[in-house]
């Protein structure tokens, strides 16, 4: 546990020291401030106290931000050969790749973190469901974790940056969007199959106030896959 | 802490890298790697300290197999690989703390260990500098610092000097000298000189397999064979001299070294030495010996002896 917060500490700081986390917090807060609270359908048209406008903007921006933050993870030390510095220390494979994960994470739970005045902003103008606020920002984690997960993959593949980041977003689009289309399009369990997998449909259910099993199960397994996969590949260099 | 390295095996593709190899080191022992380059040196390395895994065989670092039990394994072992990679955003302070959490060296001790490694390695001006500004020598100091900062009592180091000027060459090798005392140190390097200056034992593979195997001095030996003298005698003319010494007993093998007369290249027969019978020749006939030299076999030439295709 302590390598691995040893691991995530060193990232964290990369992040910060290499203004990467700055840019990525002011673009985060930019993009979904505008969106929230001066462009089209605002906070303010839907007539009630409440951040689902934020959720479903931040839904979006986090989908290409996470990539970004990701592609660098293992690409870059591969490429540097800085990794076989990191795997000869005493230090497994899962903890490297869980340190990472956890940095990118908490670096999204900052970001988050500062969006809080909306939700005090809001509620000061009206009755706003407490429930449903603390679960959408639960949702934005949980969805985040889960491409954070995959984009560690997806850099544990490759040592180019760029390949990583597309690698992601593709895979990353699937989950996003694809899977719920294909669950309109088509009909009976294959149906059924795509609205599950589908990051929308637990995304949603989440942040309308709903904590359910299933989709814990559903965010904490592509999570898991992710992670589990990053180590494989790191473990198969031998 | 020992190294036994038994039965040994790696290939990439087709191509075998390290081929059955086996041997040992002892604590307290410094042994130079040398090969031609792809002889399967770094491989080696990698195996034993965790990063690649071999095909068959095992390695075991003070009894820990590298197979069953690497993170006992990499707690002893100070690795600096070729080229040595480091995180350049990083002041060297912070990375070489990272390194020390990395390690296990305990909280309390880190603080200690971290100055004690920046005076031994020469840091102490650019400590505070990100490791992206250090010139190619100090940067090497820091992937060596990175290296003994948990005190290990293993010491792997794929070509430690590489851009290094030669003050600093001399003193990393005193470093690997002092340290190699109680350690178990193996270095890799293309530079003989060196591996001949700092190392205890000497071991040449190529093709994944060990040539040549001791000290500096048996291999020179091993690869000498029969004495050979190079002696300018005057006073006598060119053919006669060389007749004569033809004539010896103990010579087996007289050369003109050039278009001077009186340069001769002396090999004698195996086991005996003709400094006497050369000398005794001369005073027979009236000539003088103006120069006797020994020719030493150079390490380089057992190298390129048993390297060679």
């Amino acid at each position: 546990m302590k390598s691995i917060w040893t691991v995530a500490h060193r990232e964290l700081s990369s992040f910060f020291d290499s203004l990467l986390a700055y840019i990525m917090i002011v673009a985060f807060l930019g993009f979904s401030g505008f969106f929230t609270w001066l462009r089209g359908s605002d906070i303010f048209f839907v007539n009630q106290a409440s951040l689902q406008t934020f959720f479903g903007i931040a839904y979006w921006t986090l989908f290409f931000f996470i990539p970004a933050l990701t592609m660098r993870m293992i690409a870059e030390e591969r490429k540097t050969g800085t990794i076989e510095m990191l795997l000869t220390k005493p230090l497994s494979e899962w903890q490297i790749v869980t340190g990472k994960f956890l940095a990118t994470l908490l670096l999204i739970v900052i970001a988050l973190s500062l969006t809080l005045p909306y939700y005090i902003t809001v509620a000061q103008l009206g009755d706003i469901d407490h429930g449903a606020v603390w679960l959408g920002y639960l949702g934005l984690i949980l969805m985040s974790a889960s491409y954070i997960s995959v984009g560690i993959f997806t850099s544990s593949l490759t040592n180019n940056q760029i390949v990583a980041f597309l690698l992601a977003l593709l895979i990353g689009i699937f989950f996003h969007i694809i899977f719920g289309i294909m669950a309109g399009s088509l009909s009976g369990t294959l149906a059924n199959v795509f609205y599950f997998l589908s990051m929308s449909t637990h995304y949603e259910s989440i942040s309308r106030g709903v904590l359910d099993s299933k989709d814990i199960i559903y965010f904490c397994s592509i999570i898991l896959l992710g992670l589990i996969g990053s180590q494989v590949v790191l473990a198969n260099r031998k | 802490m020992d190294i036994q390295i038994e039965n040994l095996t790696k290939s990439y593709g087709v191509q075998k890298a390290v081929d059955s190899l086996s041997f040992e080191v002892k604590t307290g022992e410094i042994l130079g790697f040398l090969g031609p380059n792809g002889a399967g040196k770094s491989t080696t390395m990698k195996i034993i300290t965790c990063y690649l895994a071999g095909d068959t065989g095992d390695v075991k670092v003070g009894g820990n197999s590298v197979s069953y039990n690497p993170e006992k394994v990499k707690k002893h072992i100070g690795y600096l690989p070729e080229n040595n990679p480091l995180y350049l955003e990083m002041p060297v302070i912070d990375y070489l703390r990272f390194v020390a959490k990395l390690q296990g060296v305990k909280p309390q001790d880190e603080k200690e260990r971290i100055l004690e490694m920046i005076n031994t390695c020469g840091l102490k001006g650019e400590q505070h500098k990100k490791i992206r500004e250090l010139s190619k020598g100090y940067k090497q100091r820091v992937g060596l610092a990175g290296a003994l900062i948990h005190d290990p009592d293993v010491l792997i180091l794929d070509e430690p000097t590489t851009g290094l000027d030669p003050n600093q060459i001399i003193e990393i090798r005193e470093l690997i000298k002092k340290i190699g005392k109680e350690k178990t140190v193996i270095l890799s390097s293309h530079i003989l000189a060196e591996v001949e200056a700092t190392c205890d034992r000497i071991m040449i593979i190529n093709k994944g397999k060990i040539v040549a195997d001791g000290t500096s001095e048996q291999l020179r030996k091993q690869a000498q064979g029969n004495e050979l003298l190079r002696v300018r005698i005057e006073g006598g003319s060119r053919n006669d001299v060389f007749k004569a010494l033809q004539e010896q007993s103990t010579i087996s093998f007289v050369d003109f070294v050039s278009e001077e007369a009186t340069l001769f290249e002396v090999q004698s027969k195996p086991e005996v030495y003709s400094a006497k019978a050369i000398f005794d020749l001369c005073v027979s006939n009236g000539w003088y010996i103006t120069e006797m030299t020994p020719i030493e076999t150079k390490l380089e030439d057992v190298f390129r002896e048993v390297t060679a295709n």
